[in-house]
């Protein structure tokens, strides 16, 4: 046992010491929901095995908003004190003077073979920010057996649809599980409300907030129809508290076995196919409902890589960010936490579509998602964003018809646009 | 409070004595003592105050503005020519703030003293087991804001939380609610995390006046035949007044400036926003360090508005 002791003593001093010796520790800002932080290290970890550096990766808050503001908070001081920001698709023109420029370090190859659309919202001004690391848009869940069950064969089409049959199972389930709800989604008043709000909204063809001419479009009937169809969920298939619910509320409802259908991102896929959960075997995944003409839409989110502008380590930080997002190591992610990769290639993959066969089915949905007004409304997305999501909460919570809410919304976002975007 | 005359004295009004070498040669000292303290202060608490009220005044986007740029006073009231309101005089949003941050303050504040004074009477009285309990009831006080918050917002879950269910089975709260999805009760629960968690603070503070009255009034008061209500009317009130009105300061600057416990349990929620939390939304979701500072000096002014009010108070009272 002793010797044992020794032994290990000895090897950790040893590999200390020539960890200070050649590589460098890099921190690393990534990521903490669902099986985030845990597939982050995996894959910081394996390049630290392979180059001898070390890497330690941070605690981050779980909502995007909060990460946002503390990371403006550490460029804004010129901080150098985290190396590598997981960066969030709507932050680039937020952020981008305190980011690294990598058009110099990243091939030309490397970079083509990524989503072009994804490369262009991280190139501001000439200048690459991040490299795409994997994408995101929201899908619709639904459980197989109970489908089957209620003798409905495929998912709903139009949010009508999901309504009636949301009703239908909720009314028979509560029968012998009284917590049983039909739909859940993000109803908590922060970026994730903006998300759902605007599927809803750019569904029903009421526009995307703000027109890329960067007129306030929001103000419109077609609007006012979702989100009234919006507030006609809550209290009836939705819970009251869907207001109190981010995106790990809902999958913990949804995982827990207590709702028939969900809205939320890939991730919440191998969260819920994870060993012990009750429902692994029982999801589905769609398109998300279309509005009253069909049309489906998803907002874009996703996630990118970027080097803090003012690391001390720019040289191994670029590595990592090349490592983690080859092909290789977004292929594993894809398998074991279904993320979606931005590589087109890997979408054909037999190994990946076997571990998440709606990457394949659902492809289109990933490629023709609807971006939030972040590109035509620069440093003041945030605001916009925050009216945004507040204004719907208003509806969700009863506290004003939509029509007001929509009124005043406009009037805010002419505020928050003041003397031009 | 009066000072008597041998106590180092700062204050250059003394009317000139005999002894003037010596106090002089005093307050010397005193200020040569005092000076460590007082450069500390100018720099932890006067530099970022002057900073924050001089970025007040200009327009100032961290992610965006290398440096802050004169605006006068547009961050407080600007109006466009369309008529719109700019300012943060002009936010219904910030009214919205204040407003929420008076009820959670008062509603919050009242409670606390009553309950704080019972325990600590409870706590003074010649019961067994006193020191345990005082012990026990400070428990919640120990435990960091952001844990018992977090803990509470479990607690209030509309799922799994043990408040929502009793709420659902008692019929106070239908399917699916809980007391903070319902806008109309959320800062009221969010109160009474307040109240469960500072009663105890407040308790110990009135503990402490409540241990400064002498016992021997209290036998006099019984020799002369005063019930326990009279005693406590006209004896424990008065002489506990100073030690209250301290723990009332107290309390009501702290319940001003709430942020973390309402932030943790609701977010950026208009029906919980307090003026803090508006005011991090600006500055740091927003990135507006002028229109931020411009709210800061706002909360800034409100407080010492109330400070001044206690301390003057405090003052008529003592004299």
């Amino acid at each position: 046992m002793r010797k044992l002791l020794h032994l290990t003593v000895l090897t950790t001093v040893a590999a200390l010491g020539s960890a200070q010796a050649k590589g460098v520790t890099l921190s690393f800002a990534c990521d903490s929901v669902g099986l985030g932080y845990d597939q982050c290290k995996k894959g910081a970890d394996a390049w630290a095995a392979k180059t001898g550096n070390t890497v330690k990766v941070l605690q981050v808050p779980k909502e995007t908003g909060d990460r946002l503001a503390l990371y403006q908070q550490q460029l804004g001081a010129r901080s150098a004190d985290v190396d590598v920001y997981m960066v969030d698709v709507i932050w680039p023109g937020l952020i981008s003077q305190h980011l690294l420029d990598l058009s110099k370090s990243v091939p030309k190859t490397v970079l083509s073979q990524h989503f072009p659309a994804i490369v262009q919202a991280n190139t501001v001004n000439g200048k690459l920010v991040g490299v795409p690391w994997f994408t995101d848009a929201g899908v619709l869940y639904y459980r197989t057996d109970l489908m089957k069950k209620y003798g409905y064969t495929s998912a709903p089409k139009t949010w009508a649809e999901l309504a009636t049959m949301a009703k239908k199972i909720q009314d028979g389930e509560r029968k012998t599980n009284s917590k049983f709800y039909g739909y859940v989604f993000q109803g908590k008043n922060n970026e994730s409300l903006t998300c759902n709000a605007l599927e809803w909204v750019s569904s029903f063809g009421g526009g995307d907030i703000v027109d890329t001419s960067g007129k306030v479009t929001i103000n419109n009937p077609k609007a006012l129809a979702a989100l009234q169809a919006a507030q006609s969920w809550v209290g009836s298939i939705t819970p009251e508290a869907v207001t109190t619910y981010g995106e790990e509320e809902a999958r913990n409802v949804w995982q827990a076995g207590n709702a028939a259908f969900m809205r939320n991102w890939p991730y919440a896929y191998a969260a819920g196919q994870q060993k012990g959960s009750v429902i692994a075997g029982k999801i589905g995944v769609a398109a998300l409902p279309g509005g009253p003409g069909g049309k489906s839409a998803a907002t874009l989110g996703g996630w990118q890589l970027a080097v803090n502008g003012y690391s001390k380590h720019p040289k191994e930080a670029v590595d990592l960010v090349l490592y983690l997002t080859s092909s290789a190591e977004q292929k594993r992610r894809a398998i074991e936490a279904s993320y979606n990769p931005t590589l087109p290639a890997l979408y054909k993959d037999a190994a990946v579509l076997k571990a998440v066969p709606f990457f394949g089915s659902l492809y289109d949905v990933f490629t023709n998602a609807v971006a939030r007004p972040a590109a035509t409304t620069k440093s003041k997305y945030s605001q916009v964003s925050n009216a945004f999501a507040s204004s719907v909460y208003s509806v969700l919570t009863k506290k004003a018809k939509p029509a007001d809410a929509l009124k005043s919304l406009e009037t805010q976002l002419a505020r928050a646009k003041g003397r031009g975007w | 409070m009066t000072h008597s005359p041998t106590e180092p004295q700062l204050s250059a009004a003394q009317p000139p004595r005999r002894t003037r070498g010596l106090e002089a040669s005093r307050a010397r000292t005193a200020f040569w003592l005092l000076l460590p303290t007082l450069i500390v202060l100018a720099l932890v608490a006067g530099y970022p105050l002057l900073r924050t009220i001089y970025l007040s005044f200009t327009d100032y986007n961290i992610n965006t503005d290398a440096h802050p740029v004169w605006a006068g006073l547009s961050n407080y009231w600007y109006t466009t020519d369309e008529g719109i309101g700019l300012g943060v005089l002009q936010s219904p949003d910030w009214w919205r703030a204040v407003g929420n941050t008076l009820r959670f303050t008062v509603s919050s504040v009242v409670l606390e003293t009553l309950l704080g004074l019972a325990l600590a009477l409870v706590i003074n009285s010649k019961i067994r087991g006193k020191s345990m309990l005082r012990t026990a009831i400070l428990v919640p006080w120990a435990i960091p804001t952001v844990v018992s918050a977090q803990m509470w917002n479990w607690m209030y879950n509309d799922s799994f939380g043990i408040l929502s269910d009793w709420g659902q089975k008692l019929g106070i709260l239908g399917q699916g609610q809980s007391f903070i999805s319902n806008t109309d009760t959320a800062l009221w629960a969010l109160v009474a995390v307040d109240v469960w968690k500072t009663a105890p603070f407040m308790a110990l503070l009135l503990l402490a006046g409540l241990q400064t009255i002498p016992s021997d009034m209290y036998e006099a008061a019984d020799v002369d035949g005063a019930s326990k209500v009279t005693q406590f009317w006209r004896l424990t009130l008065p002489l506990l007044t100073p030690a209250l009105l301290v723990a009332l300061i107290f309390r009501t600057l702290d319940a001003l400036r709430v942020f973390d416990m309402p932030y943790v349990v609701k977010g950026n929620s208009p029906e919980t926003m307090t003026m803090s939390i508006y005011a991090r939304q600006q500055m740091f979701d927003n990135a507006q360090f002028g229109y931020g500072s411009a709210v800061s000096v706002l909360i800034f002014l409100i407080i010492m508005l109330f400070t001044v009010g206690y301390i003057t108070s405090l003052r008529v009272r003592f004299d």
